[in-house]
């Protein structure tokens, strides 16, 4: 589809160069949140509760503040008194109360006190010196008994107004939407299917723990240098924990192994700020794997029932969920978020869901890539195979049949604007996975997934040097190849090698406000402003040029690089080349730099579809993935080959989630597992050559027509796998992960 | 904590006889240090084995019997260019174990003496009818390895007594042994069930077998019934069954994070069907 006010036409976009930051990673030369230290620098360690749910009764730091080599203790009271309000209303207490326990531990893994000491190892050696009186209380870890009635309450007054009247106190918010009439749709459905499902929590399970080096003085001011998705954010909730102005606190984000969603939030770094203000000296924290799944941000665990009806042709007549989201003891599971994605790929007439985000006695959740969709899609898109099954109907017909397209209403309220759903699944059809023969033993499932995309404030800097290259400043952790986009972006407008452009990830005294590089946001928004701040750069440019060649600033155009005359009536002047303006900035008005800021709204949602074949051992329950096959509209793909990472990514994380991963919770409320060997991540070994294809629909928001797709990539794997495994086996699958004990038994069962 | 590094056994028994406390025998070290830095054990006493003469050698003696030295490592002995053609099963159950770092260091004694039930070695080292030597205060003794676990963690080592070497038995004409685990993944895992089938042909006939089932109870488990099930057979269906029944029967696994019970006891029989038909086939001479 052409747009007639949008550039089709790219020299460098599209491209696949090196990423600049490639050989620093290769070589060791990149800086992680571990991988720096400082004069006087003190080492960190947290003491965590070994209870699910207990009141705190005493604390005792005397022993620990005694030993010579400790230099700080602190707990809840070296924090701010940051007041505590229902819902997310609250969300400073909410994290507060997460990176440091208050009256109670409220999961395995809490955070109760921290000491600084001179060496890591006398840190950790003089935790065991605090003593900590507990009163072991009742807990619970599942979501559907932490809304009975008989449910321990983990705290009174943390629903929001949203909630019904009657509903357990662990029941925090409540979202119901939807249009028409569910039940005179059921009755006009040749089939309806009505089903439960299960999904367990799973971690992003990034590979760098977190870590930060923290200083802070008791002048208020202040230095932090961390691993995360967002060091404004980081900014701004460890003043408010500690206290202190904003602006007094410099955030520098090291380089990120890894974060999809998990490092949006802040767990240590509070910690190592509120010891440094004690000890007076920098504290550096560096998380072990096990505090990682503990005392991190897993996703929510979920419980869901859906129904659907289909007519003989296909045509859904109604669809209906319940989602009940387990997000841990804080408020904030996105319930609502998966009502909303889980119906969100097809045009209904009558549609209805309820999402409930429900507290228990595990650590608060965060986001992992498009947080909640993927546990309705998993619901959702298994009721629809089933339909498909019994209806003898093909699933991708199906859903095409069904398909949102520009100007469907969503099931989540807005009318769509130009989208990409039919022809992911147009591509599907075509592709040779599709028709590919299956062997004996293997099945094959489609899924597909949406997920809204997010703009989000942002502020970018451009500024040319004399020799003619350029400094891009970006205020977005980069996570996923993204200063090799805006390289490239940048090279687009200025008309100069995307090597001779240098982005950096700047601190926050550097740039304005810039939201965390979550949503599928970075390469849309951050690409959106550094577009904008190359053209105001551009226009500097021109109205040098103007000046020397004595013409009107509008009668001189940008054209490869050069400023040109805009016309035969401007007169007739050689083209000037940025490096030629650039050369004599500091005589001619001095330094040319670009800048723009906004909060974009445009993001454009974005939807996949994911084929894939799996095989079962029927006498072992064991499942290959033998073949995956990802289908995504990225409305333009800025740099191609990051876009088939963030796919391929998705499916492996996906196929994880779907098969192996999953917290495992005793009867005692502890973790089980909180080590790689036994929380299950695929191993490269498990994982066939994932294929991609890129769709690109361009996105009407964008000026070169992206679309985010860090995110949607994570939405159909779950239900595509689940839907292979079922036809694989024989037997339908509706708990995850479907490790082999849970297929062999659903093998059993069904005789 | 005290680190030495004995010049000889009977040096290393009389530190570890004399040692208060709590005292772990370091060799790879990819159990010992690892529980260390976890904080699972924390010795008072390490005595590293590494530095005493011979313990990384190989060797086949005049009879045919292999004497593997306490610090060999997985790495040499799958790189070795006879052991894996006489012991496959022992070779690869311990190529099982960990990546290719871990190989580097890994040791079959330390496997061993490590005590856990799921450790891939010992199955195939119990089937393969291997020994280990023990020196103690009072001298060497020869032991079976079924006999050093007694328990998750716990071995029948005395206090000053440690395993000095690896003693396996001579091949001998058509025998053939394998090894199978399963995992829910392809490789860096940990057993949910191991087993260990080693076996002698006369022709078609089995005439001698050994069966050894991993992460199915306590202690790694010698299971006769399983040997008894297939001797005299040609391994057809039906003693294929009887060792698959056998294998359930002699099955006391719990319900853990890594299995069920239901799941490990099923599937023992699944997998000694299948070890049992490998070792078959190596003992006839054929690929496996």
């Amino acid at each position: 589809m052409a747009l007639d006010d949008r550039k089709s036409e790219f020299s460098f976009v599209g491209t696949r160069p090196n990423r600049p930051d490639g050989l620093d990673k290769v070589t060791g030369r990149a800086k992680f949140g571990a991988d720096i230290s400082a004069p006087g620098m003190l080492h960190g360690a947290i003491l965590r509760s070994p209870h699910a749910h207990a009141r705190i009764v005493k604390i005792d730091t005397s022993k620990a503040e005694a030993h010579k080599d400790v230099k700080a203790v602190v707990t809840r009271a070296d924090f701010a008194d940051v007041p505590f309000k229902p819902g997310l209303e609250g969300e400073f207490w909410n994290v507060l109360e997460n990176v440091m326990a208050g009256e109670k531990a409220l999961y395995d893994g809490h955070a109760v006190a921290a000491i600084a000491a001179t060496s890591a190892l006398a840190a950790r050696d003089a935790l065991k010196l605090i003593e900590v009186e507990y009163e072991v209380l009742p807990h619970v870890t599942d979501v559907d008994k932490a809304m009975a009635s008989d449910a321990p309450v983990i705290r009174e007054g943390a629903a929001d107004y949203s909630v019904p009247a009657g509903m357990h106190p662990n029941v925090v918010r409540y979202h119901e939407s939807g249009h028409g009439d569910v039940e005179a749709g059921f009755a006009e459905a040749d089939l309806v299917i009505e089903d439960s499902f299960v999904t367990e929590a799973t971690h992003q399970g990034y590979i760098e723990p977190h870590a930060c080096l923290g200083m802070l003085g008791n002048d208020g001011k202040g230095e932090l240098w961390c691993t995360t998705q967002g060091h404004w954010i980081a900014q701004k909730t460890c003043a408010a924990l500690l206290g202190i102005e904003t602006s007094q606190l410099r955030v520098t984000a090291s380089e990120i192994g890894g974060g999809f969603g998990g490092k949006t939030t802040v767990f240590i770094e509070p910690v190592a700020l509120a010891l440094s203000r004690k000890a007076n000296r920098p504290v550096k924290l560096v998380m072990t794997r096990s505090e990682v799944f503990r005392a991190t941000g897993p996703t929510s665990s979920a419980s869901m029932d859906i129904k659907i009806g289909m007519k003989k042709d296909g045509t859904i007549s109604a669809a209906q969920g319940v989602f009940r989201l387990q997000g841990g003891a804080f408020p904030g599971a996105p319930g609502d978020m998966t009502a909303m994605c889980a119906f969100a790929p097809y045009n209904l007439t009558n549609v209805k869901q309820i999402g409930y985000d429900v507290m228990a006695n595990r650590p608060k959740q965060a986001a992992y890539r498009a947080p909640g969709a993927p546990m309705g899609a998993f619901a959702v898109e298994s009721v629809i195979d089933e339909l498909c099954k019994k209806l003898d109907l093909d699933p991708v017909d199906v859903r095409l049949k069904n398909a949102a397209h520009e100007g469907t209403k969503a099931s989540y309220g807005p009318r769509y604007e130009r989208i990409g759903l039919v022809e992911t699944l147009e591509a599907a059809k075509a592709h040779p996975h599709y028709s590919a023969p299956l062997k004996p033993g293997q099945g094959r499932g489609i899924s597909c997934g949406f997920w809204f995309n997010h703009g989000g404030e942002t502020s970018v800097s451009l500024s040319l040097s004399e020799d003619g290259s350029a400094q891009l400043m970006v205020g977005t952790p980069d996570i996923g190849g993204s200063r090799a986009s805006m390289a490239l972006m940048a090279a687009e407008v200025l008309g100069i090698p995307y090597e001779n452009i240098r982005v950096t990830i700047a601190d926050t005294a550097t740039l304005g406000y810039n939201d965390v590089s979550h949503g599928s946001r970075v390469t849309y928004a951050s690409g959106l402003a550094t577009i904008k701040a190359a053209n105001h750069a551009v226009e500097k440019l021109c109205e040098r040029a103007a000046a020397s060649w004595g013409i009107p600033t509008d009668a001189v155009k940008w054209e490869n690089g050069c400023a040109v005359p805009s016309g035969p009536n401007a007169g007739d002047f050689d083209p000037r080349p940025l490096a030629d303006i650039t050369t004599h900035m500091g005589s001619t008005g001095g330094p040319i730099s670009g800048h723009f800021e906004a909060t974009p709204e445009g993001a454009g949602v974005s939807f996949g579809t994911h084929i894939v074949d799996a095989e079962v051992d029927p006498e072992t329950g064991k499942t290959a993935i033998t073949r995956y096959t990802v289908i995504q509209d990225a409305g333009k793909a800025i740099h191609p080959t990051y876009v088939e990472g963030q796919y391929q990514g998705g499916a492996a994380q996906g196929i994880g989630w779907a098969l192996n991963e999953e917290y495992i919770y005793g009867e005692d409320g502890r973790l089980q597992n909180s080590i790689f060997l036994d929380y299950r991540i695929p191993v490269a070994s498990d994982l066939p050559m994932i294929d991609t294809v890129i769709v690109e629909v361009p996105n009407p928001g964008h000026p070169f027509g992206v679309r985010g797709v860090g995110e949607t990539g994570i939405v159909p794997p779950l239900a595509a796998i689940a839907n292979a495994v079922s036809h694989a086996a024989g037997v339908r699958m509706r708990q995850l992960p479907m490790s082999p004990p849970r297929i062999l038994a659903a093998l059993k069962d069904n005789g | 904590m005290d680190y030495h590094s004995p010049a000889n056994f009977a040096e290393a028994s009389a530190l570890a006889a004399s040692a208060t406390g709590i005292t772990r025998f370091l060799a790879g070290g990819t159990d010992v240090l690892v529980q260390l830095r976890s904080e699972l054990v924390t010795p008072d006493t390490l005595i590293d084995v590494k530095k005493i003469e011979g313990v990384s050698d190989i060797i086949r003696n005049a009879d045919g019997s292999w004497t593997i030295g306490v610090a060999a490592t997985g790495a040499e002995m799958s790189e070795h260019p006879e052991l894996g053609g006489d012991w496959p099963g022992v070779v690869e159950a311990m190529d099982l174990i960990g990546s290719t770092q871990v190989q580097g260091r890994a040791t079959l004694t330390g496997n061993l003496c490590n005590g856990s039930p799921a450790a891939d070695s010992v199955p195939a080292m119990v089937a393969a009818g291997v020994t280990v030597t023990v020196t103690g205060p009072d001298g060497d003794r020869e032991v079976a390895v079924e006999d050093i676990p007694t328990g998750p963690g716990k071995t029948s080592l005395a206090k000053g007594e440690l395993v000095s070497a690896v003693n396996i038995p001579a091949r001998g004409d058509n025998g053939g042994d394998a090894y199978l685990r399963f995992i829910p993944r392809t490789e860096m895992d940990i057993a949910v069930v191991g087993v260990g089938v080693n076996l002698r042909l006369d022709g078609d006939t089995v005439t001698e077998a050994r069966v050894s089932l991993g992460a199915v109870a306590p202690t790694v488990l010698l299971v006769e019934d399983c040997a008894k099930a297939i001797v005299g057979s040609t391994l057809g269906d039906a003693a294929l069954d009887a060792l698959a029944a056998a294998a359930f029967a002699a099955c006391n696994p719990i319900d853990d994070k890594r299995g069920t019970i239901a799941f490990r006891t099923e599937v023992a029989g699944v997998l000694a069907k299948r070890a049992a038909k490998i070792a078959y086939a190596r003992a006839k001479g054929e690929q496996a």
